[in-house]
């Protein structure tokens, strides 16, 4: 069972006090109204891409081609899109409005975003090398790498050997985040701990693949239609097979 | 104000509900009640100390107490808006000339002691601080 993500908004960091007294660091996520702009079905197979988006654009903004593809779905242009695969019978119709409570607290979640750009950095930012002594006999190399080869055998320096270079700006995803609190109002999800990227920058949510929720999820999830006043049924599955 | 310090701004109030903590500030002794979890059972405990230093930080708002517990200085730092902090008292206002008495860590015995402040904020006519 795979229920669709969504494509939400880093906010930045606070903390919040929980019933039990305890204090935890949170992401605030906003969902903005994240929007399904198309479903696409391949042949043959169980699952269907689907295609959201989130964020408005000026009318002027927009190209010819953008504008007829989001007038043929009858949704606004959107600023960025991204295609999540989902089983068919939980896909979701188009110009549905994800809401915030379709992630439930307590739930488990993977975040995925681009991670802030370091630049060229060195061994020991980038892979957590030791680096050298400070004294005996150390000079000018404190931060350096080390040595990367042998001498005569092997005679080479291995491919993939952990040197300085670009770090950063590459897409990572944060796995088994927990959901503290969502807010169906504003469109916001409290996500425990850090999420990559940073502030205003773009993420992807999705339900954990790797840890088993303990919570049950609404299937295949809670949306709003606009036009339509009735939201659509959740019926709640039973957390056990919720993966 | 963007949603961020919105949002924190309406944690903080919900937090600070019910909450009539005294004006207190470093220097004065403070009687913390705090809220700990036997096993199953909750009860209170009081921290008795002297406010060696506060941090006015909205959500993040601290203040640290100090005392001397058994001959050894202990300090704590507790959450302003903490649901633990089940209440603070204001036992006895000190007179001190810094914000921060971390000074207070190398003194001991009659040294360490606090003048009472008897007059300024919350006392006589100029009660702006308002007193608990």
């Amino acid at each position: 069972m795979t229920r669709v993500g969504s494509i939400a908004r880093k906010l930045g960091m606070t903390q919040r006090f929980q019933a039990d007294g305890s204090r935890v660091p949170v992401t605030v996520l906003s969902l903005e109204g994240c929007q399904v702009v198309a479903t696409r079905t391949v042949p043959n197979r169980t699952d269907i891409g689907v295609q959201l988006g989130l964020g408005a654009v000026k009318a002027s903004r927009v190209n010819k081609a953008a504008k007829g593809y989001f007038a043929k779905q009858g949704v606004e242009p959107k600023q960025h899109l991204k295609e999540f695969r989902v089983e068919v019978k939980d896909a979701p119709e188009v110009g549905s409005i994800i809401k915030a409570d379709h992630f439930v607290v307590g739930q488990f979640i993977d975040v995925a975003g681009i991670t802030i750009g370091r630049g060229f950095a060195g061994a020991m930012k980038r892979h957590n090398f030791g680096g050298l002594r400070a004294t005996h006999g150390v000079s000018v190399s404190h931060r350096s790498h080390g040595s990367t080869g042998g001498r005569q055998d092997p005679g080479k320096v291995f491919k993939g050997k952990k040197m300085a270079g670009h770090m950063g700006q590459v897409q990572v995803t944060a796995q088994n985040l927990v959901v503290v609190a969502t807010d169906v109002e504003r469109g916001l999800v409290f996500v425990h701990g850090n999420v990559p990227g940073c502030e205003n920058s773009i993420v992807f949510i999705k339900d954990s693949v790797k840890k088993k929720q303990k919570v049950a999820l609404p299937t295949p999830g809670s949306f709003s239609v606009p036009g339509a006043e009735a939201q659509q049924p959740a019926d709640v599955v039973g957390g056990g097979d919720a993966a | 104000m963007n949603l961020l310090q919105k949002l924190e701004l309406e944690h903080l109030t919900e937090l600070s509900a019910g909450k009539n903590f005294p004006e207190f500030a470093p220097g004065d002794t403070v009687k913390v009640n705090v809220k700990i979890v036997e096993g199953e059972r909750e009860r209170i405990q009081a921290y008795e100390g002297v406010v060696v230093a506060r941090r006015n930080k909205g959500i993040n708002s601290s203040f640290t107490v100090r005392k001397i517990s058994y001959g050894e200085g202990v300090e704590r730092v507790f959450p302003l808006y903490s649901p633990r902090v089940d209440s603070v008292e204001l036992l006895r206002r000190g007179r001190v000339r810094r914000a921060k008495l971390y000074y207070m860590r190398d003194l001991r015995g009659k040294k360490a002691r606090i003048k009472e402040r008897t007059t300024g904020t919350g006392f006589g006519a100029t009660t702006e601080g308002g007193a608990a």
